[in-house]
């Protein structure tokens, strides 16, 4: 997973770079400042950060040997996810509301490829999570297999660290 | 103490079999459900060496029409297809699988593990790559075979400048044998990180392994670059951004950023492979340890990591300002410091050795002279102001054909002959490969080294033909002769030294099975079992104290002590020995659990297929998107597949 980890920041690296190039460049359309509700993302920030304290308590359950706990604790962080995708989500129709598409202008396609790409990743990771806790329900998971648990929260814990980067990079520093 | 001993060889009473029998499907089913290494390297070795001839038939065609001036064999839009395929071709279908046909077979034999970490993930690679190859070569029945080139620069990739859906085949291509290389270099990484014998240190690995090892970070580094690169591409040709439109304010240059920056990885990721096998094949030769074994280890690292710094020497000519390209110029010529060291151990290796000439030495001498003269033109355009001459020229052409061809692919058939004997049982015959051997060597030569001349005379790279008054042609009067005959000439002989090589291996296979299992005196663990190995490769847990531990264990008195006597060549080992005795007649692996087969990396592969060629398909597209729905069937298809493979019992 560290690897697979290492060759994803390779990929987010060369999205944020992008957007980075092309920042001030776009020839029309609007522009971050005219678009970005910093206090409403902040709270989708937020949002994710809870969910990987949650990942860090479900893995906290396994290791103590409570399937049940882990359970709760898994759920939580993948409604904590879902609750930020539905937030990215209107956020997105809102852009574009406001007219900015994929393919308004340089600013819209670098964003939306940026954060449509760690949106993908947070959908897997919930998708993820949500088979561990069925498999759980199956008798499937037991305390030998806290591992597993345990590489899901390296992946869910690396897509908050990349939200967080780019919240800090694409949002804040404009 | 003994450089090998096998803890557990005393084993009491067999035990009855703890496992249920496993999965085991006949014929033709088992190689689909394979996670065997060995049979998934085969798989690997046959179909790379397959695309290896289509790419050679490419590029005989390709110089066929440059033979003479004003040529017309081919159209100039078929001539775009074929070195455009045959580039991608050689580099995507034939070395980087073909290397991977080695780590597959070799590296668990090398660690003394029974397969790889990830054995399911293992086929799943293969058969990623398998349809990622077919889609790009699917694209020739569909006139729609890429044609702008193999690194394929925006924005001539763009839809209002590429002809219909070639650039698509292409990307789409690239993208499935992404997956295909990544998913084999974790599988490696992970393999070469935890499953080594007990005594196998990282510095007493097999330098093959230690190749392997650095190949696969930087698989794992760089391929997710051009994935981005091939993204924002596909988006532009789907989505309607401008991420490479000049109109809009997108900038080409980008892609060539994005490129480079995976593609100089990914000429380091072509020649460190073929580097390994040489380390492995030289000591052997000359019966003699490798010269300095930490400084190779540390200049192959060395290689990696600067390998990320030099990526715009590739782009010299484009205007980057005199720092930027004063930088990437030093950090290229700082590059050939470490492939230096390693030449050096590779001549100190045979110095004062006791060299026979066999087979595998001659294409092992041959790959560090000829990479030595591709490195040296090499180095020529690490200077900037040489490049602005050589750059698109065919001396560029005849630089990286040294380094790849005089370096990889000798060194591929280095080890082509080298291991053959493990996994066929069988020695290739010795007159028929001395031709081999001798006829590329000439014929490589003949080919390329003209190319230096033509490329300094000024005839540019992707030129479907010149014209007889430019200067590449004319000796004695006549205008058909020149340089560029001389390396047509070059090319046939080239390909009948192929053909040799073919028949060799086509009337050795039909012998029985006489290798034995040390052939060549070898001085790593793959030699200590049976030609072929059996299924579960090592009878038991093997440890071992030291580098080269076959060598220790035959020729050290410790080794001699440990098992009575000289262990004479072809013995096999120890541990072979106690797992053929047992006297119940029962298969002597029976109690060994191996992995079982399985469908699912088949069948998630062929998902993926399906997603790629529904993105390329006009064949009823759903409304609203670009795609036809054989997209989302391949999606909903990768879903069944993980989930079979996630629920399957181990």
């Amino acid at each position: 997973m560290w690897m697979f980890l290492g060759s994803d920041c390779m990929l987010f690296g060369a999205l944020i770079t992008t957007y980075q190039v092309y920042k001030g460049k776009s020839a029309s359309g609007p522009t971050p400042h005219e678009i970005f509700d910093i206090p409403f993302t902040s709270v989708s920030t937020f949002v994710l950060l809870m969910s990987s304290l949650a990942m860090v308590l479900a893995l906290a359950e396994i290791q103590r040997g409570n399937m049940r706990g882990m359970r709760v604790w898994l759920t939580a962080t993948a409604a904590l996810g879902m609750v930020f995708l539905s937030g990215q989500f209107y956020e997105f129709t809102s852009f574009v509301n406001e007219g900015l598409t994929i393919s308004t202008n340089l600013y819209g396609s670098s964003f939306y490829t940026l954060t449509g790409f760690h949106g993908t990743h947070v959908s897997i990771g919930v998708l993820w999570l949500l088979a561990i806790v069925a498999m759980s329900l199956r008798g499937k998971i037991t305390p030998a297999s806290a591992l597993s648990v345990e590489i899901a929260g390296l992946y869910w814990h690396f897509v908050d660290v990349v939200w967080i980067v780019i919240f800090t990079v694409v949002y804040l520093i404009q | 103490m003994a450089a090998i001993t096998h803890p557990g060889a005393a084993t009491p009473a067999v035990e009855p079999a703890v496992h249920a029998h496993p999965r085991s499907y006949p014929g033709l089913l088992s190689w689909i459900a394979t996670v065997d290494h060995k049979r998934i390297g085969l798989l690997y070795g046959i179909s790379a060496f397959v695309l290896f001839i289509i790419g050679g038939l490419e590029a005989l065609i390709i110089r066929l029409q440059l033979a003479v001036p004003l040529n017309h064999v081919i159209e100039p839009d078929v001539y775009n297809q074929l070195f455009t395929m045959h580039g991608t071709t050689m580099i995507f279908l034939f070395v980087m699988p073909m290397s991977v046909a080695f780590f597959n077979y070799i590296v668990p034999l090398q660690i003394g593990a029974r397969d790889v970490a990830f054995p399911r993930l293992n086929a799943f690679s293969y058969w990623v790559f398998l349809f990622g190859a077919l889609l790009l070569n699917l694209s020739f029945l569909f006139n729609s075979a890429p044609d702008t080139g193999w690194y394929g620069y925006a924005n001539l990739t763009e839809k209002p400048y590429a002809v219909g859906q070639r650039v698509d085949f292409w990307l789409l291509g690239l993208q499935v044998l992404g997956v295909a290389s990544l998913a084999g270099a974790f599988n490696f990484l992970v393999t070469i990180v935890n499953m080594r014998c007990p005594g196998m240190s990282l510095m007493r690995m097999p330098l093959f392994t230690w190749n392997t090892l650095v190949t696969s970070i930087l698989l794992v580094l760089a391929f997710p670059v051009i994935t981005v690169a091939l993204i924002l591409l596909m988006f532009d040709r789907f989505f309607g951004t401008n991420f490479y439109v000049t109109s809009h304010n997108g900038d080409p240059l980008l892609w060539q950023h994005l490129f480079w920056m995976f593609g100089h990885p990914e000429v380091y990721i072509l020649i460190l492979p073929a580097m390994g096998i040489i380390s492995e094949v030289l000591p052997v030769a000359a019966r003699k340890p490798i010269f300095g074994y930490p400084f190779v280890v540390y200049a192959t690292c060395g290689i990696a990591f600067l390998g990320f710094g030099v990526w715009s020497h590739h782009m010299f000519t484009v205007g980057m300002g005199p720092v930027a390209t004063a930088f990437f110029a030093t950090a290229t010529m700082l590059i050939a410091i470490p492939t230096g060291v390693k030449i050096f151990n590779w001549i100190g290796t045979l110095w004062g050795g006791s060299i026979r000439f066999t087979l595998p030495f001659l294409f092992a001498i041959g790959f560090v002279s000829m990479f030595i003269i591709g490195g040296l033109s090499g180095v020529m355009h690490a200077s900037p102001p040489v490049d602005s001459q050589h750059n698109d020229t065919y001396f560029v052409i005849a630089h990286f054909h040294y380094v790849l061809f005089g370096g990889s692919v000798f060194g591929i058939f280095a080890g082509l002959y080298y291991w053959f004997p493990k996994f066929s049982g069988r020695m290739l015959g010795e007159t028929l490969g001395k031709i081999h051997f001798w006829l590329m060597l000439i014929g490589f030569n003949l080919t390329f080294f003209p190319q230096h001349f033509l490329g300094v005379d000024g005839m540019a790279r992707r030129t479907w033909t010149y014209g007889p008054e430019q200067g590449f042609s004319g000796w004695f009067g006549n205008p058909a002769l020149g340089w560029n005959l001389v390396s047509t000439i070059g090319a046939y002989i080239m390909a009948i030294s192929i053909l040799t090589f073919i028949i060799n291996v086509v009337v050795v296979l039909r012998q029985p099975k006489t290798a034995p299992a040390d052939p060549w005196d070898g001085a790593t663990l793959e030699w200590a079992i049976p030609s072929p190995p059996h299924a579960y490769n090592f009878g038991s847990q093997t440890v071992v104290y030291g580098r080269d531990p076959l060598w220790m264990e035959k020729y050290t008195t410790q080794g001699i002590a440990e098992h009575g006597s000289w262990m004479p060549r072809g013995t096999i080992g120890v541990a072979e020995a106690e797992i053929e005795a047992h006297a119940d007649g029962r298969d002597p692996g029976a109690h060994i659990h191996m992995p079982g087969q399985s469908f699912f990396p088949f069948i998630t592969a062929a998902g993926l297929a399906l997603m790629a060629v529904g993105m390329v398909s006009d064949w009823s597209k759903l409304a609203d998107t670009q795609f036809s729905v054989l997209t989302f069937m391949g999606i909903a298809w990768i879903l069944i597949g993980i989930f079979g493979w996630t629920q399957e019992p181990v």
